[in-house]
């Protein structure tokens, strides 16, 4: 070890990996993955989720699995808890628009309307 | 770098892997690569978490589902339900003390709620076989700090201002000790790491070395800056291979990465360490004793002064510090003294680790801020005494501590104020006892154990502590006297003052302590023969009661001695002169009418 600089890139580094062991504030992605849900495509959305996440190095973003969120008909749901802010719950979803979720939402902070339960029942 | 969602941490100390958890930990991944996880879900394998005696313990994050008791076959269903579909599996949750709250996560149970966690932090939370894990969660940080930033001066002022008190047994001040130490002259200096961990019932330095070695390994390296050595020893017990075997992952990650070695952050400061096996006699935890094991010699104490931090190792002056000590010197440099002062009391800063035992409901490792009282430990953390019994005493020390009564179960645990109660703190062994437990028989338990131990160096702790464990023999077998009592005393204050070492200096505490708590109890097995507890053996009688029996002759055809007589179909009668108390006649009694007392 040279310096504490070069300590402390390898802490950003590993920090990422334990932090889901840790209360954490930040942003929980939660995905519906009870039977109906994975039977009507949960699993990619979870799998495109968690990509992406891990693409754009987001810290404290944890993507995580729920069971039966109550309305199966409009699964696969994706919640999304941000620190401040009410819970929005997405419906319907698929890979192209957790993609989208990602981008807007998680890092641009802009709720994507249009997938949301509001939306849909409306 | 994997993006994991879940984190299943399976505990992979002692206590557990002894219940199978390697076995469960191998089926755990099968399972997940079965079920096409093993992208998103990462199994770690971490050290105790505590709760030794609901193992194989298995948490699964972020949820923090604390699964306990897990067998093999229940890996399925967590793979299935829980990291499959996301639901928590209930029946397999830890249920605490009482059965009707079922806990959820790690941090609501109640076992857990009550502790500080300062030198346990990292366990059970971070893989120890795994560097970065550790520095993800600060590791190394402080050695960094020191490095860069710091005298050595400055680093002794912290840990004084701190008033960390070492966790070995004694309660030394670790700055003042570390003062001397960088204040000896000498060419070469040593720094020693004490896990040899000889007191029967603790095992706290086991699991930190499990659970976070590099903490250590990082506090030695410290210590090596600040008194001036550049050559550490761990000195640990052979019997602890699972600890031995993380260490050795331990220092030569740390090596490779830089941490231990030359030139550590570019500064000309060197240090490296070496593991050094201890074939695990109680006597070689003692400072000098354990020198001179190190250097190859029989493990045998020798008079102080000089002190270790003058003439220790070879000669040269030596750190010696217990591994709870080293595990609390990381977080108070990178937190400062004053966070540290601000846990604890007074005179006695910080937590201290206990390992809970006997008849206690949740036997295991409690870290408690000091201050904490015995009944929050005993009651709040340990879930009181099983099978609604009452509580007797607390036998704090170990071997050379005493015992603590009911009466004094509010007392606030520190060094000054076990020590003022006859005990002492020892290096954390907590045994509980209830009304089943004779007192007479626990003191000649440690005494039993002393007397194993002894080295055998000088006469008082080798002839003196045999002729008091002869005397509580005598009294336990029924045939003490009123002035084996006074014996007692005589004797243990004479060795004492006498003898060479703590060893046995401290070997007559658990006689005096239950003497002078519980004098009746040597009086009722003096005097009338009888235990109260009902423990001793020699001191109880079988009685057939005449009510029940129904002259079945069962018992008199199974007594080895011929002691039982009677009629058929009418109550029988035991010879307890004859009756040599083997205990057949009541095993075999159909209707319970043979009773102990
Ligand atoms: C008989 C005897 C056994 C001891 N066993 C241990 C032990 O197992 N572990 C330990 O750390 N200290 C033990 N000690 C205390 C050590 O001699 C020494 O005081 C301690 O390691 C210093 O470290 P500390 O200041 O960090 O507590 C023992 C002392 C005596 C007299
Ligand atoms: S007191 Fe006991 S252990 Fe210590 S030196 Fe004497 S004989 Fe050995
Ligand atoms: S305890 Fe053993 S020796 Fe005594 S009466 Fe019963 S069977 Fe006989
Ligand atoms: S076995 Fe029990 S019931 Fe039968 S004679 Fe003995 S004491 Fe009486
Ligand atoms: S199972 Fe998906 S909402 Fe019920
Ligand atoms: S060894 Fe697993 S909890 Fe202690």
């Amino acid at each position: 070890m040279k310096s504490l600089e070069e300590l402390k890139k390898i802490r950003e580094e590993a920090k990422k990996k334990v932090q889901l062991r840790h209360d954490s504030d930040g942003t929980r992605i939660v995905v519906g993955m009870a039977t109906c849900g994975i039977s009507a495509g949960a699993r990619p959305v979870l799998m495109t989720l968690l990509e992406e996440v891990n693409k754009r190095n987001l810290s404290n973003v944890m993507v995580n699995q729920t069971g039966c969120i109550g309305v199966c008909r409009l699964e696969p749901i994706v919640e999304v808890y941000r620190p401040g802010e009410e819970k929005v719950t997405y419906v319907h979803m698929d890979s192209e628009k957790a993609k989208r979720v990602i981008t807007e939402h998680i890092v641009n902070g802009n709720v994507v309307t249009e997938y949301t339960v509001g939306a849909y029942e409306k | 770098m994997d993006f994991y969602r879940a984190h299943v941490l399976i505990c992979g100390g002692t206590g557990c892997t002894s219940s199978k958890s390697d076995q469960i930990e191998e089926k755990m991944k099968q399972k997940i690569e079965e079920a096409g996880l093993d992208k998103e879900v990462m199994v770690v394998r971490t050290g105790c978490f505590g709760l030794c005696e609901a193992g194989p313990i298995v948490v699964v994050y972020p949820e923090g589902a604390f699964y306990s008791h897990v067998g093999l076959e229940d890996v399925d269903e967590i793979v299935q339900e829980h990291l499959l579909k996301g639901r928590i599996v209930k029946h397999l949750l830890y249920k605490g003390a009482k059965e009707e709250d079922i806990i959820k996560s790690v941090n609501e149970v109640n076992f857990y709620k009550k502790q500080t966690r300062i030198a346990l932090k990292n366990c059970g939370v971070i893989n120890p076989e795994d560097i970065n894990e550790y520095i993800a969660v600060d590791g190394y940080m402080a050695l960094g700090k020191v490095l860069t930033e710091m005298t050595p001066t400055e680093i002794i002022d912290v840990i004084k201002e701190s008033g960390l008190r070492g966790r070995g047994g004694g309660g030394f001040p670790t700055g003042l000790k570390w003062n001397f130490c960088a204040q000896a002259q000498g060419d070469q200096k040593y720094v020693i790491c004490n896990a040899d961990e000889g007191d029967p019932g603790a095992f706290m330095d086991r699991s930190i070395l499990e659970g976070d070695p590099h903490c250590v390994i990082e506090a030695m390296a410290i210590a090596g800056y600040a008194i001036g050595a550049d050559q550490g020893f761990i000195y640990v017990r052979a019997e602890y291979p699972i600890a031995v075997q993380r260490l050795e992952i331990a220092i030569n990650q740390a090596r490779e990465k830089g941490l231990l070695g030359k030139n550590i952050f570019s500064s000309d400061f060197n240090f490296d360490i070496e593991i050094r096996l201890g074939a695990g006699a109680f006597v070689c935890g003692e400072e000098t004793a354990l020198i001179a094991s190190i250097e190859g010699e029989r493990g045998m104490s020798r008079n102080k002064p000089p002190y270790p931090a003058n003439k220790g190792l070879w000669g040269k002056p030596t750190l010696i510090n217990n591994v709870e000590t080293y595990a609390n010197i990381t977080k108070i440099i990178n937190k400062g003294p004053k966070w540290f002062r601000s846990i604890g009391t007074e005179k006695s800063p910080g937590t201290k680790v206990f390992a809970l035992g006997g008849k206690i409901n949740n036997t295991g490792l409690v870290e408690i801020p000091m201050g904490t009282t015995l009944r929050e430990v005993i009651f709040d953390i340990g879930g009181g005494i099983p099978n609604g019994k009452k509580f007797k005493a607390v036998q704090t020390g170990g071997p050379s501590g005493g015992c603590i009564t009911a009466d004094y179960l509010d007392t606030p645990i520190d060094y000054d104020s076990l020590t003022a109660l006859g005990s002492m703190m020892g290096s954390g062994g907590m045994i509980v006892m209830d009304e089943d437990n004779c007192m007479v028989d626990i003191a000649r338990f440690f005494l039993d154990f002393t007397v194993e131990e002894s080295c055998g160096k000088c006469t008082p702790c080798r002839i003196g502590t045999k002729r008091m464990l002869e005397i509580l023999e005598k009294i336990t077998s029924g045939k003490g006297e009123l002035k084996d009592i006074e014996k007692l005393e005589k004797l243990a204050a004479n060795i004492k003052t006498s003898a060479l070492c703590g060893l046995g200096q401290t070997a007559p505490n658990p006689v005096l302590s239950t003497l002078h708590y519980f004098r009746d109890e040597y009086e009722a097995h003096v005097i009338d023969k009888k235990c109260p507890a009902g423990n001793c053996k020699a001191l109880l009688a079988y009685n057939i009661q005449e009510d029940i029996c129904k002259g079945c002759t069962l018992c008199a055809k199974n007594c080895p001695v011929g002691a039982i007589s009677g009629e058929a179909k009418k109550p029988h009668s035991i010879d307890q002169d004859k009756c040599i108390k083997c205990g057949a006649c009541m095993e075999k009694c159909p209707f319970n009418a043979i009773k102990l007392g």
